[in-house]
């Protein structure tokens, strides 16, 4: 697999001396657009477009980014559930991009994923028992009565009462389904968990307790995390480290209190801009950074920076010239031309 | 474009006669469940040109609550019980229908929260909007189609001349949502309700939601009403807020008063369980357990399992909403800043 890129985005910010348990390179996921009855593929929605990142083992990272970012795809091609165009994904030394199937099969419990949505990932027809005991059945050989331990273990682990195990996720509220989302995706024991935007639906007092749970999960079973959102308060809170994509590129990467701090890419600055802040006394002073215009679509980049149709401080260059990713502080990566000179 | 114009004391907040004034309204459903107690006694006041912000998790009752008042809400199942809305000194909810649909996107506005669902998919957006000015004010096409692009220029659309022919599906959700306050704001109302009009957009795009609807509220000076649930918004937008917990409002007050020093122990846990700088490393303070089920009638506080102030009193009678200051309004037994029951209620 080539891991070069012609998009700027080429190498990330290289972790000295720390743990590498996932990276990332020159990943990129184009999917077909086509047209008339065979199908002739007329262009492409470039989801995903040259990132490259690492993840250390133990550690959060987010992805933040507004809809259409390429946020969800960059986890379920790491997941493999999206066969990548181009790039590579080392999980733990071994590559996943064009593995055979019955290794793929072999690591697969080790990677999982949270959904955003406890209606729609979890299927009404079964049990909670069924739901979580499925990946066992699928993936362990466990006489039932095993299993069914296993499933009560999990039920406590993650806070719901074990003699439910036998309801339907109807019966749960939204906090509690997502619950038994997370129950399911530690029954194999991972290392590493594809979370993506796992808060989203939930209420305001039900979010915290969830956030709760899975850094207690983390501590306790060293779990790493991907963290999927467009909530930048809480990913200030659960982040070791950001990574802000725009348009199917990775913007900026850094630490998370650097991030917050010293916001480098004009993005950056404006999305942490628009997040409003729950206080009436900063509302009414701080000045905001008010983008015009929308995303632009996937399909049909713009030439030059993605975000030079939006981005308040565009000059010429950013409109004709894709802008290299570059190093500017050890650990804090971004892709504009107006930053680091 | 930046701008740092302060969010309030844009529009002076007179103590003259609201432009609305909601008394104990009571809406329930029947359900194949049961009933579902939705809206338990709700009584609000909105002054000309206050913005309200209505404060409240799925559930709570907030939407039911203003649907209630246009009679927006499908019946059956559901049934307003009790309860009087006066608006323009007559009562929304006595009047007839007839006059209840001039009312209804006339004098009283609605933008909702997704943008796709509320507008014609087989319509142009210019007509859409005429049709709400034709209803309303009768009058010839060429004129209609001139206040139509106007009303698209006002909500900062670009090339409205050319939008007035599209589609709903060939504009963004941020421009839906536009067209939606367009068509809300067409006949000029004195109240725009907004149930979570920017919940379903990212967040660059919601600022500028944000942004143009204090601009619009400056310039038409009318009430707003704006419902979510993200305390967020609320902040930077509103002059007043009220929390609403199961089908009850817990907390009115002033906005700057509500966030310095929330009193009823359901608000202070919202507040105190959004994320900041602050905790980061430490667990997020959370709100134990759900909310409550909505069918059973409440005969003690609802929110008394959840509480951590709970007592006896709690359990036993359902504290009315009634004034502890001049600006404030409270529904709770607990007295935080004696940290002890109330004595005298």
């Amino acid at each position: 697999m080539s891991t070069a890129s012609s998009h700027g985005v080429s190498t990330a910010a290289e972790a000295p001396g720390s743990d590498v348990f996932v990276s990332v390179r020159g990943l990129k996921k184009h999917f077909p657009v086509t047209k008339g009855m065979f199908r002739r593929q007329v262009g492409a929605v470039r989801a995903v477009d040259g990132v490259s990142f690492d993840i250390r083992r133990g550690e959060t990272l987010a992805l933040v980014g507004e809809s259409g970012s390429g946020k969800s795809t960059i986890g379920r091609t790491i997941l493999q559930l999206e066969k990548a165009t181009e790039g590579s994904v080392v999980f733990d030394g071994v590559e996943l991009v064009g593995l055979a199937a019955g290794e793929l099969r072999r690591t697969r419990p080790r990677m999982q994923m949270v959904f955003q949505d406890p209606h729609a990932s979890l299927n009404p027809r079964m049990t909670v028992s069924s739901i979580i005991g499925e990946p066992l059945l699928e993936h362990r050989t466990s006489s039932s009565r095993e299993r069914q331990e296993r499933v009560e273990e999990l039920l406590r682990l993650v806070g719901l009462d074990p003699s439910h195990a036998n309801r339907y996720p109807h019966e749960f509220s939204g906090g509690q389904r997502q619950r038994i989302g997370i129950a399911r995706a530690i029954a194999l024991n991972p290392d590493f968990i594809v979370c993506d935007e796992p808060i989203a639906a939930l209420d305001v007092s039900i979010q915290a307790q969830v956030v709760n749970l899975m850094e207690e999960l983390q501590n306790l079973l060293g779990l790493t995390y991907l963290f999927i959102s467009h909530d930048l308060g809480m990913v200030r809170h659960i982040a070791d480290r950001v990574a802000v994509m725009y348009l199917g590129k990775i913007m900026e990467l850094a630490d998370v209190d650097s991030l917050y701090a010293e916001p480098l890419h004009p993005y950056t600055r404006a999305l942490q801009s628009s997040a409003p802040v729950p206080d009436p006394v900063v509302e009414a002073t701080r000045v905001k950074i008010i983008l015009e215009g929308d995303i632009p679509s996937p399909s049909h980049p713009p030439p030059g920076c993605p975000f030079s149709t939006r981005c308040p401080e565009a000059v010429e260059r950013c409109r004709s010239e894709v802008p290299a990713w570059r190093e500017v502080a050890p650990g804090h990566g971004v892709a504009c031309h107006l930053v680091g000179g | 474009m930046t701008s740092n114009q302060p969010a309030h004391g844009a529009i002076e907040v007179t103590d003259a006669q609201p432009v609305l004034r909601v008394t104990d309204l009571t809406t329930q459903f029947d359900t194949q469940d049961g009933m579902v107690h939705a809206v338990n006694g709700v009584s609000f006041e909105l002054a000309d040109g206050e913005v309200l912000g209505v404060v409240g998790e799925s559930g709570s009752g907030k939407s039911v609550t203003m649907m209630s008042l246009l009679r927006l809400i499908p019946m059956p199942p559901g049934e307003i019980v009790a309860g009087e809305a006066i608006f323009e000194g007559r009562d929304l909810l006595a009047m007839d229908l007839d006059e209840l649909r001039l009312v209804r996107g006339g004098k009283v506005g609605f933008i909702f929260q997704d943008p796709m669902t509320s507008l014609n998919p087989v319509l142009t957006v210019g007509y859409q909007i005429m049709e709400s000015l034709r209803i309303h004010q009768p009058g010839r096409s060429t004129e209609l189609g001139r206040q139509a692009l106007e009303l698209l220029q006002l909500v900062g659309i670009p090339s409205p001349e050319e939008r007035l022919r599209s589609f709903p599906h060939e504009l963004s959700g941020g421009m839906r949502q536009r067209v939606m306050i367009a068509i809300a704001l067409a006949c000029r109302p004195r109240i725009l309700v907004a149930d979570e009009p920017t919940t379903a957009l990212d967040v660059t795009i919601q600022a500028q939601i944000l942004e143009l609807v204090k601009r619009l509220r400056r310039e038409l000076g009318m009430a707003v009403i704006w419902i979510t649930h993200d305390l967020g918004v609320v902040a930077g937008l509103v002059d007043r807020v009220v929390v609403m917990y199961a089908g009850r409002i817990v907390e009115d007050a002033p906005v700057d008063e509500f966030y310095a020093s929330p009193q009823h122990p359901y608000s202070r846990g919202l507040l105190a369980s959004l994320p900041s700088a602050a905790v980061r490393g430490q667990k997020l303070v959370n709100i134990e357990g759900q909310p409550p089920d909505m069918r059973d009638r409440p005969t003690s506080c609802s929110f008394a399992p959840r509480c951590p102030h709970v007592h006896d009193r709690c359990h036993r009678e359902d504290p009315a909403l009634v004034a502890i200051s001049g600006t404030r309004q409270l529904a709770c037994w607990w007295d935080i800043d004696e940290d002890s029951p109330r004595v005298h209620r």
